[in-house]
């Protein structure tokens, strides 16, 4: 019907558009269906946020857009023209540690309580874990599982990380 | 995935413009690109309306008017839902993780499809995803799948938890579309696959969902989203139930009972409600009306076990409901 009369915006070209990453603005040119997860990846050499299931169902690709934690794998980058995304390698310089070398707290409360064995999960945990502390509707130890299950964790350090976060979290309370 | 169009919409009037044969709207993406990642959609053109002022919950003739762009989190978490909606609120939070539903719509949520093996299987017969085909699932692995309202040409159920709610609440989808607005109560939204199971809602295509109106509250005290499935957490359902009751002392005023993971849309019996007003809130009466409800089933080879699970699941959810402590979503613990 009116697909002959709206020129698309389009399928050969490249659209532009812009992204503050770990508080840099990028300006990028994108094909439509690339997905956060694979801009992050394969073309910006970012490649702390890992892809585990491609498909929502294991969390290991969480990253914060405009402080909340989503999937990557399930967003296309087209669509977040003009947000701050967070990732991994941008977490040490949230907030006030702005240009200091200095871990998150959630980074150093993760090795502090050992909350990871692999690894591999860990970069989604983390951002995961932030993203939980920027909501903040958990506070017991239940609520905080249950606010991260949509990270799955393989080597099953997850005692280990509701530590961690309890910890972060007790920590901004005092 | 596929290539295709990538259109922006800035308003409602031009996203139903753009609309054309093989295009697809947008919203939060977490059901549409998983399935373009299969090749089970395979749209021309994306019509993104994440940009449309869609996403207020606004009070709206004694209810709530939810826009279709305002995200599973943020109904879970306004605190007028909370108040006067908590059934909502819990179904919400029962389903998907954080991080999907900090990106799902309310509009997105109503659509997305059913999660039956086969239909994301693309080297399977299926008659949802290629009319004619056949059914693998009937006589296949079937153990996730409908007790209630199947044909034999479909036997999906619909994934949503937020949709059973809705159900329960008598809520009202509003919509556009190239031949103008239309409400559509939430029980005519969505509909049984009968010989068309391609067809999940009543939707015409090129309609855009533009948001949920929710009648004056009514449960507030006596509610339950009680959810049963594989894994405590992160994992759709095999039953579930919302219940909203109204009471006049023990005596059962109002009854709203609707169930999940059972039916191609939520599942509802108008006789069995009907059935419980006037009687006294107890076991005897709730065990009554899950007799009724399930005495409907239909099992396959493989969920038989669904339909002693949903009798069960109703009396709970029912004594949950009036004895106003609604399963907690946190301790899964069933009380
Ligand atoms: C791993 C995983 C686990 C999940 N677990 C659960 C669960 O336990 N319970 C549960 O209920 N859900 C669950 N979900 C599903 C999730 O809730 C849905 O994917 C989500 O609600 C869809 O919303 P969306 O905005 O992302 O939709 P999209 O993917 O953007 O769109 C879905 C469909 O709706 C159409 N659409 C979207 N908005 C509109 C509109 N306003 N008007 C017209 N058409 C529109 C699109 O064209 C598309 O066809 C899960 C998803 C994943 C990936
Ligand atoms: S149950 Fe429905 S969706 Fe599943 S294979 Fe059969 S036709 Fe397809
Ligand atoms: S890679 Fe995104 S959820 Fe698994
Ligand atoms: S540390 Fe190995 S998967 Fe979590």
């Amino acid at each position: 019907m009116l697909l002959e009369k709206q020129p698309p915006v389009s399928a050969d070209t490249p659209i532009g558009i812009t992204l503050t990453i770990n508080g840099q603005r990028r300006a990028l040119q994108v094909a439509p269906w690339t997905t956060l997860l694979d801009l992050l990846r394969e073309r910006l050499d970012l490649t702390g946020t890992k892809k585990g299931c491609d498909h929502g169902q294991c969390g290991a690709c969480t990253v914060l857009v405009n402080g909340t934690r989503v999937n990557a794998c399930l967003t296309l980058a087209v669509m977040k023209d003009g947000a701050e995304i967070t990732t991994v390698e941008g977490l040490a310089g949230l907030g006030d540690r702005k240009g200091s070398n200095a871990l998150h707290p959630i980074q150093e409360a993760f090795i502090e309580h050992d909350a990871f064995q692999c690894g591999y999960c860990t970069p989604g945990q983390l951002c995961s874990s932030v993203g939980l502390l920027n909501e903040g509707h958990a506070h017991t130890r239940d609520e905080i599982r249950e606010a991260m299950s949509g990270n799955i964790c393989r080597c099953g350090a997850y005692t280990n990380i509701v530590d961690a976060i309890e910890d972060v979290m007790q920590g901004d309370a005092r | 995935m596929n290539r295709f169009d990538y259109v922006r919409a800035g308003t409602v009037a031009e996203a139903v413009q753009a609309f054309g044969v093989g295009a697809r709207f947008i919203a939060g993406g977490t059901n549409l690109i998983d399935l373009m990642k299969y090749e089970v959609e395979k749209p021309g053109r994306l019509i993104d309306i994440t940009r449309l002022p869609l996403d207020r919950i606004e009070d709206h003739a004694g209810g709530l008017r939810i826009g279709a762009l305002a995200t599973n989190a943020k109904v879970a978490y306004d605190d007028r839902v909370a108040e006067r909606y908590p059934l909502l609120r819990n179904a919400i939070l029962a389903g998907a993780s954080a991080q999907l539903r900090n990106a799902a719509s309310t509009g997105g949520n109503l659509l997305q499809r059913t999660r039956c093996y086969y239909f994301y299987d693309v080297a399977t017969p299926c008659n949802k995803r290629e009319p004619g085909s056949g059914c693998t699932a009937i006589g296949g692995m079937n153990r996730i799948h409908a007790i209630f309202g199947t044909s034999d040409k479909c036997i999906a159920t619909h994934p949503s938890d937020m949709c059973i709610a809705l159900a329960a609440l008598e809520a009202t989808v509003q919509v556009s579309g190239p031949q103008g607005e239309r409400s559509i109560p939430f029980a005519e939204f969505h509909r049984l696959p009968g010989d068309t199971p391609e067809t999940d809602t009543n939707l015409a295509p090129g309609e855009i969902i533009v948001a949920v109106d929710l009648p004056e509250s009514r449960f507030p005290q006596h509610f339950t989203y009680l959810k049963l499935r594989d894994r405590l957490s992160y994992a759709f359902a095999l039953v579930s139930v919302a219940a909203g009751l109204e009471l006049d002392g023990d005596t059962v005023k109002t009854a709203r009972l609707a169930l999940g993971g059972v039916a191609h849309k939520p599942w509802r019996n108008r006789e069995a409600e009907a059935m419980l007003e006037g009687k006294p809130a107890t076991r005897e009466s709730f065990q009554a009306a899950a007799d009724l409800i399930v005495a409907e089933a239909k099992p396959q080879s493989e969920n038989g076990f669904k339909i002693d699970l949903a009798r069960r699941a109703i009396v709970r959810g029912l004594e949950q409901a009036a004895a106003g402590t609604p399963q907690s979503l946190s301790d899964k613990r069933i009380q």
